[in-house]
């Protein structure tokens, strides 16, 4: 089991630093820097998306769609960011409750 | 960074100054805390020491690689097939890597620790920032709180085992969407980052039932690997809007 923990932890961090480490010039091709500026928000929309409607191996609609409808009311509401995410899941916990 | 009277494009993002960013980050290395409990408990659960459990925060720190390594072994697969799934989730911090390498501009040692740090929630925090500097301080504190909170809350968590309770109680698993969405907001301000994240949306939903848990993810680089390639660029788009 050390070995896995060991090798995963290498290979993760591999990649954290190969990002890092793209050369410079290669940053200053414009079709790059559109991909790096592009690539977190396609990452980060893929997670809330699966986060939300994802279960498993299949995709369900259930108390996190309330959670993260929530949540988007709040930010167009332009409420701050802590408020966002806590009534998202406050929402979604009460839901819950009622729900049992 | 001070906002400039009459500076249009400071008055039409939402205020943010250090401590607004300072602050954020702890709340995200709160809400990250709590799902590292849970972490913590399953990885005992899956027959992880409590000291293998805290090694994979500490040394791993990645929560999708944390829990796909400590899933696969739990299923019994082989340790090498754990360390090979969870070094493939972790691709996606090198896709982060390639958005933060020009904002960290970090060298050497510094270079070293900041690669520790680069997860997804220091990289959403990162963006959609005024300034470089605003951008780094988000990246910095996200990385350093989630990292002091993710690690305290494995420890928790692991030795805590079977007397916690379930975080979906608590709503707390759409706590990390719900911070994700804010934080790509302001980033959609224009055409592209929306066909980017909607194609990106698509094809992880699609996805999901086809490839194993957190591959989905990575497929959705694709589409915004092809977008950076194919569209035009943007100085002949401003001279046909002209």
């Amino acid at each position: 089991m050390w070995t896995a923990i060991l090798l995963g932890s290498l290979g993760c961090y591999a990649l954290k630093l190969a990002g890092l480490s793209v050369p410079k010039t290669w940053l200053e091709n414009p079709k790059v820097r559109r991909m790096s500026a592009l690539l977190p928000v396609a990452l980060l929309a893929a997670l809330v998306a699966i986060q939300t409607f994802g279960d498993k191996d299949s995709l369900t609609v259930d108390t996190r769609t309330v959670g993260l409808a929530v949540a988007l009311g709040a930010i167009l509401l332009r409420l701050p960011f802590l408020a966002v995410v806590a009534l998202a899941a406050a929402v979604t916990a009460g839901l819950r409750l009622m729900m049992g | 960074m001070d906002c400039v009277a009459g500076n249009n494009s400071a008055v039409l993002e939402r205020p943010t100054d250090k401590k607004t960013i300072v602050r954020d980050s702890l709340g995200v290395g709160l809400a990250v805390g709590a799902l590292g409990l849970s972490f913590g408990a399953l990885a005992v659960v899956a027959g992880f020491s409590v000291a293998q459990a805290c090694a994979l925060s500490l040394l791993m720190f990645s929560g999708a690689s944390q829990f796909a390594i400590i899933g696969v072994a739990g299923a019994g697969a082989s340790p090498l097939a754990g360390a090979a799934t969870a070094t493939m989730l972790g691709a996606r911090n090198g896709l982060y890597g390639l958005h933060l390498s020009p904002l960290l501009e970090v060298k050497g040692l510094r270079k070293l620790l900041a690669a520790h740090l680069v997860l997804d929630e220091s990289a959403a925090m990162s963006m959609g920032r005024k300034s470089t500097g605003e951008a780094r301080l988000g990246f910095y504190a996200t990385g350093i709180s989630v990292f002091v909170l993710w690690n305290i809350a494995t420890l928790i968590g692991a030795l805590a085992t079977k007397s916690l309770p379930d975080p979906a109680v608590l709503g707390l698993d759409v706590a990390a969407p719900a911070a994700f969405l804010a934080l790509l907001a302001p980033r959609m301000n224009s055409r592209e980052p929306w066909i980017a994240a909607l194609a990106a949306v698509g094809v992880a939903l699609a996805a999901v039932p086809l490839l194993p848990a957190g591959v989905p993810v990575l497929v959705a680089a694709i589409p915004a690997l092809l977008l950076g390639l194919l569209l035009r660029e943007p100085v002949e788009r401003q001279e046909v809007s002209a």
